[in-house]
């Protein structure tokens, strides 16, 4: 067993103990560590598949600022532990949960590892230099190709999420304004 | 020994899916439900990462680059819609609204 075989196992426990651990935690500012946890092993593993620009973004994004914002948030309103037998994990819903998770995984795992649309025993090199190959965009560990995929074929999408974010900026404004008595 | 294969990441991003689709299931805290769609939405992002890397082909890169600006504005408008529900009702708990149920 290799150095990288090793890291990626040590990634992918990280990653599926911090999501097992967060969805069975009654606290929520646990959970949201447990959360961190879970994607600093995400951004590991694209670290391990070459994608470092997108490892960056989701340290930045998803640890940095997306759980930032839950631990504010739960300090914020001061959310206790699920307390009383009502707000408990009720048997009806957990038994539902497993069997849709179960068929999820039998499904996945059936279809995407049988069908042979995925080259699965082996991985391409990395060819620096083209950034298209064609129509295509080819694959690179350079945020230069980044840049060039988001500004030429990505154009329009791109203005979109930028459109997109502006809308929920001015939605969440909206929302957490305080109206006026009598204005409603 | 065998080493890992794009099989492996395959797997462990339907785990990681299946993981977060349970915590959307069977948690009743909003906050966490919120936080299980994250979970699930990285499964996705690790999933298009390696698809990307086996096929050599960056669209499955940017993909994961619009699924985050995507996930970052959910989270915003979804964190700011329960603030406003607690504002109402003094509880993030799905069973206390039920505000449409009778």
């Amino acid at each position: 067993m290799n150095f990288v075989d090793l890291l990626f196992w040590l990634f992918a426990t990280l990653t599926l103990g911090g999501g097992i651990l967060m969805v069975f935690s009654r606290h929520p500012v646990p959970a949201a560590l447990f959360m961190i946890l879970s994607l600093v092993g995400v951004a590991a593993l694209f670290v391990i598949l070459e994608a470092f620009f997108l490892a960056i973004l989701q340290i930045l994004v998803y640890a940095g600022a997306v759980m930032v914002l839950f631990l504010f948030i739960i300090m914020l309103l001061d959310v206790g532990p699920e307390g009383g037998k009502a707000s408990r994990i009720k048997i009806f819903s957990g038994l539902a949960g497993v069997c849709a998770v179960g068929l999820l995984v039998v499904f996945f795992l059936h279809f995407m590892l049988n069908s042979g649309w995925v080259n699965g025993s082996s991985w391409p090199e990395i060819v620096e230099g083209n950034l298209v190959n064609g129509g295509n965009l080819i694959f690179s560990t350079s945020v230069k190709s980044f840049g060039f995929g988001l500004f030429t074929k990505y154009m329009l999408p791109l203005q979109v999420a930028g459109f997109l974010l502006l809308a929920a900026m001015v939605g969440v404004i909206i929302l957490s304004k305080k109206w006026a008595p009598g204005k409603e | 020994m065998e080493t890992i294969t794009p099989h492996h990441f395959l797997a462990l991003s339907a785990l990681l899916f299946a993981i977060g689709f349970l915590g959307v299931v069977i948690r009743r805290n909003l906050m966490l439900v919120l936080m299980s769609l994250e979970l699930m939405l990285n499964g996705i992002n690790l999933a298009l990462v390696s698809f990307s890397r086996v096929g050599l082909n960056l669209d499955g890169g940017l993909f994961v680059f619009f699924i985050m600006t995507v996930a970052a504005a959910e989270v915003a408008v979804g964190l700011a819609l329960l603030v406003a529900l607690y504002k109402k009702r003094q509880s993030v708990f799905s069973e206390n609204l039920n505000l449409l149920s009778n």
